[in-house]
């Protein structure tokens, strides 16, 4: 006993490199080493504040301005025409219009569980994206909400989808989803905007002061509304974004279960099922968090980003999307169960029609995309490859939207009697106003990326060692 | 309000610091000193700062519950009306308050108004727009949204004392003291 009281001081192991810790462990930063205060604001804000445009930018815009233009044609051709260029009929009433409303509002998800979700759950990482996928929230909104609203076939009476006292003495249907689809979507596109503007407004104020140009620097300074960073302010700043944190997430979870109401709470095999919520909204995150990626990764090679979108935020969205892909799956097998359980001959059908029937092999295509592509991110290999990321979040995108088509048009087009039954094929114009649609997304998200600081600046900043700061008396 | 009397002159002496402990550091020895109108300006929030300036309790939790509340009552009230009062249908002698269906849209409604409540509230409390302020009167306070920042003492503070406001900044490590007019 007393030889090993005396062990020399030598014997004890020093704290030093030798205490090796196998690589795997040690976590890839939020922000490459070697930046301060000052290298992250000039960074970001330089892509921004500098005056020449880079040539890539320019072609880039020019390219989704043309979806503009496309878009505006397809519209001025449906106002005038009305929806019969479209290729829905009887008995299918629903068809590209409501696939790609739903395929962008799913989009539009990614953005707030990053935002929202990720805060509340303090996830670090979130910092570095959650700016760009708001923003593409709001644009997928932007996008997903034409589709409604051009729907309705008169677009100039849209108004009346709002309550409000009128000389015809009616009110909208309180009792119908879409009605709560009206006010679940308007809803999320106000808060999503309201939540992007406050993220916002402190960074406005860094590129107010940047700026060199008079009127750059006064139009920034408009909208920074005379941001001075006073503790007091930050205090009651920070405060709300967690308020507004708060109230984002039930709101996104709400959207995409009101958007499931649309399909569920109508009696058609195919979309009468009780477990659609739970799957829309897993849906829409799968959807989002691959879109992010497939913004993301050529963004942060574009512009130079790779300090602040480490690899850490690639691969913990490549989980994000195989977990939620996985719930996805899971829901298609379940509607297997429910359909087969349920024992009625038309459920039993619609599950036969959907594997083998005209549209199969979408069917297939959406197992592969959704069900076996995202398998790809169980491998750390993959998961840390760019260029596999984005292929697998490609092969999510088309199959969130094959997806859409296989609920929707596919469960229409047999009705309950065999008389009934129909086709469904896009027309020109659906095709037109899809591609159009991305245009106007991308088109608004190179906008973005050109005036508005992508990477939240502040919130950077409080990701390096030296913002931490303690109060004396705080100290446990 | 004073502000008409103190419109001319000295708005307060400011501190420019390098880093956000000795900021922090500074503000608590102020507040300490019994100084009871200061500031301090940042480029991020940091913890504890606030309470340092001697800023308390936020009334904004009340203003979003309120808004959240009127949104949920508001929402669901007008979903009544209509149906109940204003066109009451009957269709297959189904009750005409039928709330459950309500519930959707009467939630969306309590997140609308919570929502608008918090983001206008933030800014009205903080008195924001403000397109001027005397603090940016100070030639470097460009700095505090990148990576400088600053304490003021302000001159309508009662205790404030122009040589003593300056020694005692001047004695907390500051890059430089600079008094700013209005």
């Amino acid at each position: 006993m007393a030889t090993k009281d005396q062990t020399p001081q030598h014997e004890v192991r020093p704290v030093t490199q030798e205490t090796r810790i196998p690589e795997r462990f040690i976590p890839v930063p939020t922000i490459e080493p070697g930046h301060s205060f000052s290298t992250i604001t000039d960074h970001i804000s330089t892509i921004v504040l500098r005056k020449k445009t880079p040539i890539g930018w320019l072609i880039g815009f020019l390219i989704a301005l043309g979806g503009v233009g496309l878009l505006t044609v397809s519209m001025t051709m449906l106002i005038g025409k009305g929806i019969g260029i479209w290729g829905i009929n009887h008995p299918v009433g629903w068809g590209m219009d409501i696939i790609n409303f739903v395929w962008w509002i799913g989009i539009g998800h990614a953005g707030t569980l990053i935002s929202a979700i990720l805060l509340l759950l303090r996830q670090e990482w979130r910092t570095s994206i959650n700016r760009f996928a708001e923003a593409m929230t709001l644009f997928a909104v932007a996008s997903a909400g034409l589709y409604p609203a051009l729907h309705t076939g008169r677009p100039w009476y849209d108004y009346w989808l709002f309550p409000y006292p009128n000389t015809m003495g009616l009110w909208p249907q309180f009792r119908s989803p879409l009605m709560w689809d009206v006010f679940a979507v308007s809803t999320y596109a106000t808060v999503s905007a309201l939540f992007w503007y406050v993220g916002l407004i402190p960074d406005l104020a860094t590129l107010r002061d940047r700026a060199t140009n008079l009127w750059v620097k006064r139009i920034y300074g408009l909208f920074a509304l005379g941001w001075r960073g006073s503790a007091k302010h930050w205090h009651r700043y920070e405060h709300a974004y967690l308020l507004l944190a708060g109230l984002s997430t039930p709101l996104v979870l709400s959207v995409h279960t009101i958007v499931s109401f649309d399909f569920a709470v109508a009696q058609l095999p195919g979309w009468h099922a009780t477990f659609f919520p739970p799957y829309f909204v897993a849906g829409a995150v799968f959807a989002g968090f691959a879109m992010v990626l497939t913004l993301a990764i050529p963004a942060r090679k574009f512009f130079k980003l790779e300090d602040f979108i480490t690899m850490r935020h690639l691969e913990n969205m490549g989980k994000v999307m195989l977990a939620t892909g996985m719930i996805v799956a899971y829901a298609y097998a379940m509607e297997w169960f429910y359909g087969l359980y349920s024992g009625n001959v038309f459920e039993t059908f619609m599950l036969k029609n959907r594997a083998t029937g005209p549209y199969a092999s979408m069917y297939a295509a959406l197992w592969i995309c959704n069900g076996l592509a995202p398998q790809l991110m169980w491998f750390k290999r993959f998961r840390t490859s760019p260029f596999w990321l984005f292929v697998v979040a490609m092969f999510v995108n088309v199959g969130m939207w094959l997806e859409r088509f296989v609920i929707i048009p596919a469960s229409l087009h047999r009705d309950f009697l065999p008389s009934s039954w129909g086709m469904y094929h896009g027309t020109v114009w659906d095709w037109s106003f899809y591609i159009g649609s991305i245009g106007l997304f991308f088109a608004l998200l190179f906008l973005f990326v050109r005036f508005l600081p992508m990477i939240s600046i502040f919130e950077m900043r409080t990701l390096l060692p030296e913002a931490q700061a303690h109060a004396e008396h705080e100290e446990h | 309000m004073a502000i008409g009397k103190i419109k001319e002159g000295l708005y307060g002496v400011v501190a420019e610091f390098n880093d956000p402990q000795t900021l922090l550091d500074a503000a608590n020895a102020v507040r300490e000193k019994g100084y009871t109108h200061t500031d301090a300006f940042s480029p991020f929030p940091i913890h504890g700062l606030a309470e340092a300036v001697g800023f308390h309790k936020s009334r904004l939790s009340l203003i979003v519950l309120t808004m959240g509340i009127l949104g949920g009552a508001g929402g669901f009230f007008m979903q009544w009306y209509a149906n109940v009062v204003s066109y009451p249908l009957n269709i297959g002698g189904k009750p005409l308050n039928s709330w459950p269906a309500w519930i959707p849209i009467t939630f969306e409604c309590t997140i609308l108004l919570a929502a608008l409540g918090a983001v206008f509230g933030m800014l009205a409390l903080n008195g924001l727009p403000m397109p001027y302020h005397p603090i940016f009167n100070l030639r470097r306070f460009d700095s505090a949204s990148r990576d400088k920042f600053f304490l003021v003492i302000q001159a309508r503070d009662p205790k404030f004392r122009l040589e003593e406001a300056r020694r005692l900044l001047e004695s907390l490590g500051p890059r430089e003291v600079t008094d700013v007019p209005w």
